[in-house]
């Protein structure tokens, strides 16, 4: 059975208040993937449409997407697991590949978070947990990974400094990427001097809201031989799930599903967390990227602070992370970040990354999260 | 009288284990366990995921647990913003019961530590509304 490649990444910019319908942003992703691949939209079987639908408008937009993209009559759907749902649009992509259903099959995510107002988003935050048990306590995304944040300073001593460092390297790799949404410098005393979200997390350890699209189109490897760009083949596919309730879980110092998705997609790829030359994980907020070098294996746990001490993150280190500005500088449109961070891997794998490229990297890892750690996808490619 | 009652601001009522409001009002904090298996859970649940049996009884949490973990919340989302600042929290009881929700306003902020010893307790809250909550033995 032949392998599943990645022939073609796009990526709008990732904005404050796209001034477009999500038609027209999806088109941004969509024009710039195809126009990598050089297909055609008859040569694409099916197209899977991801986003998290609080923030859409428009009821079931797979079907509306598809006819504006050209790719109507084929077989669209819309897959949804949060911030990860285009991760997960890979897994399903790729399994409608292996089967033979499928020899191409496009995936776009998108999200406008923009479509409703502040109060209706502020509305919807309260929603994001477990909304019979834990939202009429007044819970919010960032007070969530505060609590893990505290609990992993407790245990192990990291601090609000070794966080802010985090943030202050998405910021020098935001200013590289020309689509990211926040594009400035952030010094170590802005980061700790900003104002409290939730104890001990502050606005600059929080990732930057935005809207954009991200499109990757996934063909059966035979078939990518004639198309222009290096075929990048999907070596290792994890995804896991966990209680969405802080009560059931068995530590707040990690997320599980990270751990069981990266052993899954290890597993499948034949390699260890010692092989990965280039990585992007999931950084919605400081923390998070902490969490993932441990949950992931890059660091043992405890120890993740060493690694952004020593820069061994940065671009010329041992194991470079988010050297795209990460969803804290690049920004984090939901339904559209999954399709991004793989895009960036490509692009390193390629040697297409311009001011951002690492040296030669041969495997890169994506890391994806969608809501605190209820779902995970691991996702490894390679030549 | 159902979860419509539950907590500052409540965003479904239905639910199969509406009793654990009348067991507030009643002082207590509970939880169910499986009749079939004994497998125990909070938050409560109807149906038991271990044996598939819905055959289950209420037990209530009791004792001192500990500081799981906590954050102090200074952004709320709508309907909240009343209640800032507030801290949520995570603490662990015996038998490795955890329960979800804010530690009491009585204790001070500069006392919360990691580890600590907390119980869970009802508590009124305006309007006619219940919840439980956090605080010190």
């Amino acid at each position: 059975m032949s392998e599943v490649a990645i022939v073609g990444v796009g990526q709008s910019a990732f904005v404050r208040g796209y001034e477009g319908s999500i038609r027209e942003l999806a088109f941004e992703a969509y024009r710039e993937a195809m126009t990598d691949t050089q297909l055609k939209p008859k040569d694409i079987g099916a197209s899977i449409i991801c986003s998290a639908p609080e923030y859409d408008k428009q009821r079931t937009p797979a079907g509306v997407l598809a006819e504006y993209l050209g790719l109507s009559p084929q077989p669209t759907f819309y897959l949804e697991s949060v911030c990860s749902s285009s991760s997960m649009g890979v897994k399903i992509g790729y399994s409608l590949i292996k089967s033979g259903l499928h020899d191409v099959v496009l995936i776009l995510g998108f999200q406008k978070m923009s479509e409703i107002t502040s109060a209706e988003s502020q509305e919807r935050m309260g929603r994001g947990a477990d909304i019979i048990w834990e939202s009429p306590f007044g819970t919010m995304m960032p007070a969530y990974y505060a609590m893990h944040a505290r609990a992993h300073f407790d245990k192990y001593g990291t601090t609000e400094e070794d966080l802010a460092l985090i943030r202050v390297k998405a910021a020098s790799y935001g200013q590289l990427n020309e689509k990211a949404v926040y594009r400035k410098e952030v010094t170590l005393e802005q980061v700790l001097s900003s104002d409290t979200v939730s104890t001990p997390l502050k606005r600059f350890d929080c990732c930057a809201n935005a809207d954009g699209s991200s499109c990757l189109i996934l063909a059966r490897k035979d078939r990518a031989r004639d198309l222009p760009k290096k075929p990048l083949s999907i070596l290792g596919l994890g995804a896991a799930s966990a209680p969405v309730n802080m009560a059931g879980r068995d530590s707040l110092t990690g997320l599980s599903c990270t751990r069981d998705a990266a052993k899954e997609a290890f597993k499948m790829a034949g390699i260890g967390p010692q092989d990965v030359n280039v990585a992007e994980v999931h950084d919605c907020f400081t923390i998070a990227e902490l969490m993932a070098y441990e949950d992931l294996g890059f660091a043992e746990a405890g120890e993740g602070k060493y690694l952004i001490r020593n820069k061994e993150t940065y671009q010329d280190g041992r194991i470079p992370i988010n050297v795209d500005g990460g969803l804290l500088s690049k920004g984090h449109p939901i339904g559209a970040t999954g399709g991004s961070q793989i895009r960036t891997i490509i692009l390193q794998l390629r040697g297409e990354a311009g001011e951002m490229q690492v040296e030669d990297p041969k495997i890169g890892l994506i890391h994806n999260i969608g809501g605190v750690g209820l779902y995970a996808n691991v996702t490894i490619l390679g030549g | 009288m159902g979860f419509e009652k539950f907590g500052t601001v409540s965003f479904t009522s239905q639910t199969k284990v509406n009793d654990f409001i009348e067991r507030l009002y009643q002082g207590k904090v509970s939880g169910t366990k499986c009749k079939q298996c004994d497998a125990a859970y909070f938050p409560p649940r109807a149906d038991c995921c271990s044996c598939l049996s819905s055959d289950m009884t209420w037990f209530d949490v009791v004792g001192t647990g500990k500081l799981v973990s906590y954050s102090t919340l200074s952004y709320a989302p709508t309907g909240f913003e009343q209640d800032l600042p507030y801290t949520a929290a995570l603490v662990r009881f015996k038998d490795d019961i955890q329960i979800f929700g804010r530690l009491s306003k009585t204790i001070k902020p500069e006392e919360i530590e990691v580890g600590m010893d907390l119980v869970v307790s009802p508590v009124k809250l305006p309007g006619d509304r219940i919840s439980y909550e956090f605080i010190t033995p």
